[in-house]
C-alpha cells in the first residue's frame, strides 16, 4: 500500500526523517519497497487568483489573462487551458520560478501577447502524469502563498509491501500505531463522534449467513449532492496513496478505507427494493458489477441483497443497478464486517481483485465498523450535505470472532529465541503493541486487542516480542547438536560423479523448461500423452516433457541460430510419465540425457576433423555405464524409437529391465525441427546407474598371457554382441580379454559379408598354457561360431 | 718414413676427417692389423734389444698420440651430429594440444553444489522430492489452508485443485519429517515452478531449502547458520540484515538482506522457526522439538555471485554464456 508520510504525521510524528522512518518500518517487518516525492522539483510557484480573462486577438486557444499574486502587481498572463476564468483561484509560476526539469519561467511574448509567468496545471508541477488544465485551488487559498507550503507538497509517497498477516496496517490508523510503538509515542487520533440523525428513516437488515457477515451497520443519507466536487484536500490525500479521485461520494468510502483501512460502500437507496439481507448467493445468480461485467455467482458467494435481487459482492464489489450515479439523490451507506474465510479466494474465483476483497480477506478489525460509519457519514454530510438517518446495526454476537487470550511461559520464549530478555521488558512491548498483558509466576498472559487477528498463539507472541526487541540485538550462535556418523552407502553412485563424466567428455549441462512445446513433444512421441498445464505461460511452455529430448533439441535449435556448430549438451532431471498405477497418476522418473551434434573436436592444426557419429555417443554412454563397476550388466539391443532412426537405435537393458535409449534422431524429426545435421541422443534412468557393486577384488595370475587373433568372416546382419557373448561361454575362466580391432567390408570379402578382427587375451590362474591348450581353446571357439553363426576364418 | 713424418700425417688426417667412417678409414690406415704404425711396432722383433727399448717407447707413444687425436676427433664429431639431430627435431611447443574440450556444469548446479557442500559439512542431508506434488505437501502441511492469501501469492501452475507443480521445496521437508523422527538436518535443493514470466520472474527456479530439528533448535542458531553460510558462500565479510517477515510455515518469519556493491539491501533468503501447526501436521510435539527452517533462491545467489544481470539467460542455455562457467 502507499500512504503520504504527511498523512501518518498527522497521526503520529516522531522525530526523524523520511529515510530513518522507512528503514524502521522495515525492520519492523513492513517492508518499505519505495520513496517518491509527492510532486517535482519546484519553486517560485504561489497562489494567485485570475482577475481579467479574455479572448488572445491573435490565437483562438489561447486566453489573455490578468493575475493577481498579491504583490501589488497585477502580471499579463498568456493561457491555454480551457478551465481559466475569472475569479479561478490558481497556482502561478512567477518570473524566475523554477518547474521540474529545471524549466524557467521568463518573461515572454505569446502571439504578441507579453507573458509574465505560468498558471500551471497538476502535471506541469510533477503531481500527475497528464491532467486536464489548470489547477483549481480552493477559493479560500491565500494570496502569494508558495504553492509547495499550500498544498504542504514536502512530503513523500511510502509503498509498504505488507505480507499477508499484517491486514491490519493497511490504513493510516494501523500504521500510526505501529510508528508510535517502535518510536515510543502516543498515537492521536482525529475525534470520531456519531452523527446526529435528523430523520428516523432505516432499512431492516437481516443476517442470513451469520457466520460470513456476524456484523453489518447501515444508514440512510437524505439529499445528497452527489455532484459536488471533491476537496483538493481530500483528492490530494487520495492521490498520494495512489487512490484516483472518482466522485465525492466515492472519494469519501475510500477516504475512509485509507484512513481507517476500513471498506465502505455506498448504494443508491432508489435502487434498493424493500431491505437488506446479507446471504449467500443462489447458485447461477447474476450480478452487474460497477464495472459493467456480467458474473454468475456460485453459491459459496455472499451477497448483500434486497427483497428481490443481488446488490453487491459481499466485501469485493458493488453492482452497477445500485450504484451511486450523478443522479442518485438519496444513498445507503454500508459498514460491515465479513469473515476472511468468506471472502477469501471469491474475488480470485471470478478474476477480480479490489481494495475491498484485498483487506477483508486479509482480516478487517471486528470493532470498527461504528468509527467507519460515523466517520463517512461525517464527510458525507460535511462535503456533500444531506440528511442523516440513524445506524442500523446488525449483529450476531455469538459470531464475531473471539479475541485471543494467550499464555507465554519465559522458558518457551526463550527456548524458542535463545535468549532470555528480562520480564519486564516483554511485559512494556506488550503494552507498547496494544495488548493487555498480565504477567505470571512463569510467563505472562496476553489479551489480544481485535485488530491484531494475526496474533492467536505463543508463537505469534514471541515473533512479537524478537519484531520489537529487534531480530539485529538478537545474538548470532553457531547451532548445537550431537555428532551422529551418518550412514555412507558405498554402493551409491553421486549424480555429481555422472556429471562430472560427462563434463569430462565434452559435455556443456544445461537446465531447460521442465514444460515444452506440445508440437515438438508431439513429433518426437507420437504415441504418448503428456501431462499438460492447464493454465501455462504460453501454449509453447503448456506441455510437461516426456524426455528430455524436446528440451535438449529446443536448445540445439536455439545454439545452432547462434552460430555454435559444436554442441554437446546434456541435461539431469525429471521426467513426467503419466501413469494410472503411479502416485498422483504420473511417474516422476530422474534422467540423464544428453545430444550431440556435429564435429567431435574445435577445429585443430593436427586432428582429424570429424563429425560425431552414433558410436561417439555411445562411447560417452559407455563411459556412464563404466561407472557402475558392472557395465558387463548392460546390454545394448537393437530397437525402435518414434524419436530416432530406425537403423541406428540402440535400447539399454540392465538385466531384463529397459533402463534407456540411445541413436541418431529420426531424419523426419530432424527436418521438421529445423536441425541442422545429425543429431545423436541418449537417456538413462538414474535409477538404473544409482548403484555400483563393492569390489570384490580377484587373485591375479603369475602365468604369462598368450594373445591368438582371429579374422572371422560372418554375415552382415550378425551382431557383435553376440558373437562375443558366445566367444566368452566358450573361453571360460581361460579368456581374460577380448578385442575387436578392425570391422572389414571390401574386396577379400564376400558381398553381404564381413570381416571381424577379434584378439583373445588367453590366460591360466593356476599353469603357463601351452601351444597345444591354447590351440584346443581357440579351435573350440572356432567351431562354436561356426555352429551359430556359419562363421569362417578368413584366409 | 720417420716417427715424426708419421705423425704429422696422422694429425694432419684426424683434423680433416668430416664425419665418423672418414674417422675410422684413418685409423684403420694408421693402428688397424696393417697400418704404418702397427707395421712400425712389428718392425721392433728385428731390432737389437737396447734399440728396441728406445724404439719401442717413441712408437707406443706415437701411436698413443694418435689414439687420442681419434677419440678427440670422435667425440667432436659426435658431439655436432647429435647437435645437428637434435636441431634438426627441434618442434614448435606453443602449437595446442591434443585435447577433447571440457565441458562444464550449469551455474545453477554450481551454486546448488557448493551450497550442499556447506550445509553437508554440518551433517545436513541432502533430500529430493516430486515435483509435481499434492496439495497436502505443498500447502496444507506448511499450514496454507485453502483459500490463504498466502496461496494466491504462490501464482501456482496447477494441474487440478490437488495437484500442481510444486510452489517451492518445503514438500520434501513434509515427506521428510513424515518419515524419520528428529533430530533431523535435512536440505532439499530443486526446481519450483510459480506462474510469473517477465524480467526478474521465470516460471521455473531453484531453490534451496533447510531444516533442522532437535530438542533445543533456536532462533539465534538460525541466525548463526545462516550468518556463516552468507560469508562463505559469497567469501567476503559482507553486512547482512534479518528483517521481520512473513511465511505461513514458519513463527517468527525472518527475510535476510545482504548489503550489495551499489550500497543497497538486496534480499536473499527467507526463514524462521517452524511453525508449531507445521510440526503437528507431521506429529512433532512442538513443546519438546523445535526447528528452523530456511530457503533460498538459488539463480539470485548465481547472479550476485558471478555477476549475472539477466535472470533468463539460465535457462536460455546459450553455449556462449554457459561456457563462461568452467
Amino acid at each position: 500500500m502507499k500512504f503520504s508520510e504527511a498523512w501518518l504525521r498527522q497521526w503520529v510524528n516522531p522525530a526523524i526523517d523520511s529515510n530513518t522512518l522507512s528503514e524502521q518500518l522495515s525492520m519492523a517487518g513492513l517492508e518499505v519497497d519505495g520513496i517518491e516525492p509527492v510532486a517535482g522539483q519546484f519553486s517560485g510557484v504561489v497562489v494567485g487568483e485570475v482577475v481579467e480573462c479574455g479572448p488572445h486577438p491573435d490565437a483562438d486557444k489561447l486566453q489573455v489573462t490578468k493575475v493577481n499574486t498579491g504583490s501589488g502587481e497585477l502580471l499579463d498572463i498568456v493561457c491555454g487551458a480551457k478551465n481559466c476564468r475569472k475569479g479561478l483561484k490558481v497556482a502561478v509560476a512567477t518570473v524566475g520560478a523554477v518547474l521540474p526539469g529545471d524549466f524557467v519561467i521568463k518573461k515572454a511574448k505569446l502571439r504578441g501577447q507579453p507573458s509574465n509567468g505560468m498558471l500551471c496545471s497538476f502535471s506541469e508541477l510533477g503531481m500527475a502524469e497528464d491532467s486536464d488544465g489548470i489547477i483549481e485551488l480552493p477559493q479560500d487559498a491565500p494570496l502569494g502563498q508558495d504553492i509547495r507550503q499550500y498544498l504542504e507538497l514536502d512530503d513523500c509517497i511510502i509503498e509498504v509491501d505488507l505480507t499477508p498477516n499484517r491486514a491490519d496496517c493497511l490504513g493510516i490508523k494501523g500504521l500510526a500505531r505501529e510508528v508510535g510503538v517502535l518510536n515510543k509515542l502516543d498515537v492521536c487520533q482525529p475525534l470520531i463522534e456519531p452523527v446526529a440523525a435528523t430523520h428516523a428513516e432505516t432499512k431492516a437488515i437481516s443476517l442470513a449467513a451469520p457466520d460470513a457477515c456476524p456484523r453489518y451497520l447501515g444508514r440512510i443519507i437524505r439529499n445528497v449532492n452527489v455532484s459536488a466536487p471533491s476537496p483538493l484536500w481530500l483528492t490530494e490525500k487520495l492521490r498520494r496513496c495512489g487512490v484516483r479521485s472518482i466522485d465525492a461520494v466515492v472519494d469519501i468510502t475510500n477516504y475512509v478505507l485509507l484512513e481507517l483501512g476500513h471498506p465502505m460502500h455506498a448504494f443508491d437507496l432508489a435502487s434498493i427494493d424493500g431491505d437488506i439481507t446479507v446471504r449467500l448467493a443462489n447458485e447461477g445468480e447474476k450480478l452487474v458489477l460497477l464495472d459493467e461485467s456480467e458474473v454468475t455467482l456460485k453459491a459459496n458467494t455472499l451477497v448483500i441483497a434486497d427483497n428481490s435481487k443481488a446488490l453487491a459482492m459481499a466485501g469485493v464489489f458493488g453492482g452497477l443497478h445500485s450504484g451511486v450515479t450523478s443522479n442518485s439523490k438519496d444513498i445507503f451507506l454500508e459498514s460491515a464486517f465479513f469473515a476472511p474465510l468468506a471472502i477469501a479466494g471469491k474475488a480470485r474465483q471470478y478474476g477480480l481483485h479490489t481494495d475491498a476483497s484485498h483487506r477483508y480477506e486479509r482480516g478487517v478489525d471486528p470493532q470498527l465498523q461504528r468509527d467507519a460509519m460515523e466517520r463517512a457519514s461525517r464527510l458525507l454530510v460535511d462535503i456533500c450535505g444531506g440528511e442523516p438517518g440513524p445506524v442500523v446495526e446488525a449483529v450476531s454476537q455469538a459470531h464475531l470472532p473471539k479475541t485471543a487470550d494467550i499464555s507465554l511461559t519465559e522458558a518457551k520464549l526463550s527456548r524458542i529465541l535463545g535468549i532470555s530478555i528480562a520480564k519486564a521488558d516483554v511485559s512494556a512491548i506488550f503494552s507498547r503493541l496494544g495488548l493487555h498483558v498480565s504477567e505470571t509466576a512463569d510467563g505472562w498472559q496476553v489479551k489480544v486487542p481485535g485488530y491484531r487477528f494475526d496474533i492467536s498463539i505463543a508463537e505469534d507472541l514471541i515473533e512479537e516480542v524478537a519484531r520489537v526487541y529487534g531480530y539485529n540485538n538478537i545474538p548470532n550462535v553457531a547451532p548445537q547438536a550431537s555428532l551422529t556418523m551418518r550412514s555412507f552407502n558405498e554402493a551409491e553412485l553421486s549424480v555429481q560423479r555422472l556429471r562430472t563424466v560427462l563434463v569430462d567428455r565434452g559435455y556443456q549441462e544445461a537446465i531447460t523448461y521442465s514444460f515444452v512445446d506440445p508440437k515438438v513433444q508431439q513429433q518426437l512421441f507420437p504415441q504418448q500423452q503428456a501431462l499438460v498445464l492447464p493454465n501455462p505461460i504460453s501454449a509453447d511452455m503448456s506441455a510437461m516433457r516426456l524426455n528430455l529430448w524436446p528440451g535438449l533439441l529446443q536448445t540445439v535449435q536455439y545454439n545452432q541460430n547462434r552460430q555454435q556448430s559444436r554442441i554437446r549438451l546434456f541435461e539431469y532431471g525429471l521426467k513426467f510419465v503419466p501413469d494410472a498405477q503411479a502416485e498422483d497418476g504420473v511417474r516422476q522418473v530422474a534422467v540423464l540425457g544428453g545430444v550431440i551434434l556435429g564435429s567431435m573436436h574445435n577445429e585443430h592444426w593436427n586432428m582429424e576433423n570429424r563429425v560425431a557419429d552414433f558410436y561417439d555417443v555411445k562411447g560417452d554412454v559407455e563411459a556412464l555405464l563404466a561407472q557402475t563397476s558392472v557395465p558387463d550388466a548392460f546390454r545394448f539391443v537393437t530397437a525402435e524409437h518414434s524419436a530416432l532412426h530406425p537403423g541406428q537405435t540402440a535400447a539399454v537393458y540392465r538385466g531384463d529391465s529397459l533402463v534407456g535409449y540411445l541413436g541418431a534422431l529420426h531424419p523426419e524429426a530432424e527436418r521438421k525441427l529445423g536441425i541442422k545435421g545429425k543429431a545423436y541422443l541418449f537417456e538413462l534412468e538414474l535409477s538404473a546407474l544409482g548403484l555400483r557393486d563393492i569390489v570384490q577384488a580377484k587373485e591375479l595370475s603369475k602365468y604369462p598371457a598368450n594373445r591368438r587373433d582371429l579374422a572371422l568372416v560372418v554375415k552382415t546382419e550378425v551382431r557383435f554382441a553376440d558373437i562375443a557373448a558366445t566367444i566368452k561361454k566358450v573361453g571360460g575362466n581361460q579368456l581374460v580379454d577380448l578385442k575387436l580391432f578392425d570391422v572389414y567390408t571390401g574386396p577379400g570379402v564376400a558381398e553381404g559379408f564381413k570381416s571381424l578382427a577379434i584378439a583373445l587375451t588367453l590366460q591360466d590362474i593356476a599353469r603357463t598354457l601351452e601351444d597345444k591348450d591354447i590351440q584346443q581353446l581357440v579351435n573350440q571357439v572356432v567351431s562354436a561360431l561356426g555352429e551359430e553363426f556359419n562363421a569362417t576364418l578368413r584366409d | 718414413m720417420n716417427l715424426t713424418a708419421i705423425m704429422e700425417n696422422a694429425l694432419e688426417a684426424v683434423a680433416a676427417a668430416a664425419d665418423i667412417p672418414a674417422l675410422e678409414q684413418i685409423r684403420v690406415e694408421f693402428l688397424g692389423k696393417k697400418g704404418s704404425i702397427t707395421e712400425l711396432l712389428k718392425s721392433l722383433g728385428a731390432m737389437d734389444p737396447e734399440q728396441r727399448k728406445q724404439a719401442g717407447a717413441q712408437i707406443n707413444e706415437l701411436k698413443q698420440q694418435v689414439q687420442d687425436a681419434l677419440n678427440a676427433r670422435r667425440d667432436l664429431l659426435q658431439n655436432a651430429q647429435l647437435a645437428a639431430k637434435l636441431a634438426q627435431e627441434q618442434i614448435d611447443v606453443t602449437l595446442p594440444g591434443r585435447t577433447l574440450e571440457f565441458g562444464g556444469l550449469h551455474p545453477v548446479t554450481r551454486t546448488i553444489e557448493r551450497i550442499s557442500a556447506f550445509f553437508a559439512e554440518l551433517g545436513f542431508e541432502v533430500k529430493h522430492g516430486p515435483e509435481i506434488e499434492d496439495d497436502f505437501h505443498n500447502f496444507d502441511a506448511l499450514n496454507i489452508p485453502e483459500h490463504h492469501p498466502a496461496r494466491a501469492d504462490h501464482d501456482t501452475f496447477y494441474f487440478n485443485p490437488k495437484l500442481m507443480l510444486r510452489t517451492q521445496t518445503s514438500g520434501v521437508q513434509i515427506r521428510t519429517m513424515e518419515q524419520q523422527q528428529p533430530p533431523l538436518r535435512i536440505i532439499s535443493p530443486g526446481r519450483v515452478y510459480r506462474n510469473d514470466y517477465d524480467q526478474t520472474h521465470t516460471p521455473m527456479f531453484h531453490q534451496v531449502e533447510g531444516l533442522m530439528v532437535d530438542t533445543k533448535v533456536s532462533f539465534t542458531e538460525l541466525k548463526g547458520i545462516l550468518h556463516d553460510f552468507l560469508h562463505n558462500f559469497f567469501e567476503e565479510d559482507l553486512q547482512i540484515r534479518f528483517r521481520p517477515s512473513f511465511f505461513p510455515f514458519t513463527e517468527p518469519s525472518a527475510e535476510v538482506d545482504v548489503m550489495g556493491k551499489n550500497g543497497k539491501w538486496l534480499e536473499v533468503l527467507g526463514c524462521g522457526m517452524v511453525h508449531p501447526n507445521v510440526l503437528r501436521s507431521v506429529g512433532i510435539d512442538p513443546e519438546v522439538y523445535s526447528g528452523f527452517a530456511f530457503g533460498m533462491g538459488v539463480e539470485r545467489l548465481t547472479m550476485l555471485r558471478y555477476g549475472v544481470t539477466d535472470l533468463r539467460a539460465f535457462f536460455e542455455n546459450d553455449l556462449r554464456f554457459l561456457k563462461q562457467f568452467r
